[in-house]
């Protein structure tokens, strides 16, 4: 019954570019690690639960005055700047490995956020920013009656 | 996050034997900036998550060690969906020369980012010789 019958609906086009596409992604998964993350600063980790997400990120030494959060719809825009000792005259860096500059991340969520009720706290160099889910996008439950 | 299944099998030792930290959590090396004064060193470490109770810092013979730790992140009733960056532990250790006085190093933390100021000894600044061209 659910033999090559469904192939003629169009949903699934071509089987054989899933396959590939499964496979260059499970090549860049195991290329190395450094491939997993992205190279963009600040680097986030998003929580989910059912009222809605916790989006933290390792930004330190930034001046929590100076960043911006912005929520607009599903999306959240983070956007500040990270500033570096400026040298005198006559002194040198040994090393500069951190990274420093403008910085602007914008990341989509899986859901409307409630703008209003965004939360945000900057601690020992992580923000921490909570992303309650809008009422209106909440999934509601449909009860079954039985007669 | 799933439980590790433990090896049974004996492992073989390393020889020498190889240090281990008795807590099981990643460790990373903190980046860093270090630029060099008329009179000092400063030594600026990127550790997010430390705060002043949580970092250590060692000078023994010319290696000044410093060492922080992280509580992981947790959030009840939320489950992680997407990961850029690892929670763990920082260690780095670096050589210091004997133009810095081993008295004055001073260490701030600020918003996860250790400042290390390195005074250099006044003896020091004292034998510089100045060198003319002919």
């Amino acid at each position: 019954m659910f033999g090559p019958g469904i192939w003629r609906f169009g949903r699934i086009t071509d089987p054989m570019t899933d396959m590939q596409r499964l496979q260059r992604e499970m090549n860049r998964l195991f290329s190395g690690a450094s491939e997993l993350y992205a190279h963009d600063f600040p680097p986030v980790n998003v929580w989910r639960g059912e009222e809605g997400a916790i989006v933290t990120a390792e930004a330190p030494g930034i001046d929590p005055d100076k960043v911006e959060i912005a929520v607009v719809g599903d999306s959240l825009t983070l956007s500040g700047v990270r500033e570096s000792d400026v040298l005198k005259e006559g002194e040198s860096y040994h090393r500069q490995e951190r990274n420093q500059g403008r910085f602007t991340r914008t990341l989509q969520l899986p859901f409307q956020v409630d703008s209003g009720k965004v939360e945000a706290k900057y601690e020992k160099g992580v923000l921490r920013i909570v992303l309650p889910r809008a009422e209106v996008d909440k999934p509601r439950k449909i009860k079954i009656k039985s007669e | 996050m799933a439980t590790e299944e433990k090896d049974i099998q004996k492992k073989p030792a390393q020889n020498p034997v190889e240090t281990e930290r008795t807590r099981s959590r990643k460790v990373f090396l903190p980046k860093v900036d270090i630029y060099e004064t008329k009179d000092s060193i400063v030594l600026i470490a990127d550790m997010p998550g430390v705060d002043e109770n949580h970092v250590d810092m060692t000078l023994e013979k010319n290696i000044l060690t410093i060492a922080g730790t992280v509580e992981p992140e947790a959030f009840p009733g939320y489950g992680a969906a997407y990961a850029e960056y690892d929670v763990g532990d920082y260690q780095r250790a670096f050589t210091i020369s004997d133009e810095v006085d081993r008295d004055r190093i001073d260490a701030r933390v600020k918003n996860g980012v250790l400042r290390v100021t390195l005074h250099k000894a006044e003896e020091v600044k004292a034998r510089k010789i100045a060198i003319r061209a002919e």
